[in-house]
């Protein structure tokens, strides 16, 4: 349950930086420049795909799989824990790259993506936490 | 596995965070992204008052006026290299009144954005330190796709009331004053950026500060030298 709550609030955040990046939102609350700064960098898009829109769809599996996860048939088999797991060690890794861009190469510290980052790494640990309740006997 | 009054309070808290979310989305959508308007027709209450952006002493000699586009990079040039010597040298000692006119050129599609929020910011008493942050990040807000964004920011550094910078913003309120500016720059024969009006003259570009200051004590004759 806590894993769909901070997907889904990771989607928002996702939602709202694709948003502000295609110009459907005039200026991030953001405290200074720097949300701006990384939005509209080079380094805001991935392979070609916009970094927020690779959140977003990645959010969004994660709150399937933890909704079917809460299912009754669901709740006791290792598959969603597995995929949570598999998909959040992703993004820890991704969010570990993009905060590295920001701090050494970009310049400048968007606290929308730390939070995002924070969100992924809770994520993560939840799915840690869930991998141990499964293992037990 | 958990009960149902358990699931119920977890769709009941998705359900809260998505529409709180969705709404915060929604307004942020509805807010819409400021612009500003060109070519519009100026009124009186445009220019009352206003004849520019002024730094120094008002009873200096010689007052010198550029004419300067916030997107153009040889203005953003001057204004990190030489000006600063400039207000050192010639503002400070009170030889010179700098003032500062808009010429936004049409080539450069966010010279009257950011002539704006400068203006805004002077509604703030923060108009040079405005002006500062925008040339300083002309390389990179130059490259964006949308920079009221990155504006704010700067507006944000400035220790601006983001409210009224909004408001401010959202107006337009200073289009026209930056097109009178723009038409003021075209009737004296301004033709490109910076441009320089010293007396009844136009300058094209300055070299450095230097000539500046050679050119300033030419028209102060009854005035010792510049130091």
């Amino acid at each position: 349950m806590g894993v769909a709550l901070l997907s889904l609030t990771g989607m928002l955040i996702s939602a709202y930086l694709w948003m502000f990046k295609h110009g459907y939102i005039g200026s991030l609350a953001c405290g200074t420049g720097g949300c701006a700064t990384v939005q509209l960098s080079p380094y805001s898009q991935f392979l070609g795909v916009d970094v927020a829109l690779l959140g977003l769809a990645a959010y969004a599996a994660l709150l399937g799989i933890s909704v079917l996860g809460t299912q009754p048939a669901w709740a006791d088999r290792r598959e969603p824990m597995v995929a949570t797991l598999l998909l959040s060690a992703g993004g820890v890794a991704f969010a570990a790259y993009l905060t590295w861009l920001e701090l050494f190469v970009i310049h400048a510290i968007c606290r929308w993506c730390v939070t995002s980052a924070v969100l992924i790494v809770c994520v993560f640990a939840l799915a840690m936490l869930d991998r141990r309740r499964l293992a037990r006997p | 596995m958990a009960g149902t009054s358990s699931m119920n309070r977890f769709y009941l808290a998705l359900l809260v965070v998505a529409v709180a979310g969705g709404g915060l989305l929604y307004w942020q959508v509805r807010r819409g992204v400021p612009s500003i308007p060109a070519n519009v027709t100026v009124t009186v209450a445009d220019t009352a008052g206003f004849q520019g952006y002024f730094l120094g002493d008002p009873d200096a000699p010689v007052v010198i006026t550029e004419y300067a586009d916030y997107q153009c990079p040889g203005c953003q040039s001057f204004d990190m290299v030489q000006f600063p010597d400039i207000v050192r040298q010639l503002v400070e000692t009170g030889k010179v009144r700098w003032r500062y006119r808009d010429f936004p050129l049409s080539i450069h599609p966010f010279s009257r954005m950011a002539a704006h929020s400068a203006a805004c910011a002077d509604d703030q008493g923060k108009y040079w330190q405005q002006h500062a942050l925008i040339y300083q990040g002309q390389a990179a807000w130059s490259r964006e796709s949308e920079v009221s964004g990155t504006f704010r920011g700067y507006a944000t550094q400035n220790g601006l009331n983001l409210t009224a910078y909004d408001a401010c913003m959202m107006s337009a309120k200073y289009a026209g004053r930056i097109q009178a500016s723009y038409d003021e720059g075209v009737r004296v024969g301004v033709n490109g950026t910076p441009t320089f009006l010293i007396g009844d003259r136009l300058y094209g570009g300055l070299s450095n500060s230097d000539a500046l200051k050679k050119l300033v004590d030419s028209l102060t004759p009854s005035g010792p030298p510049l130091k």
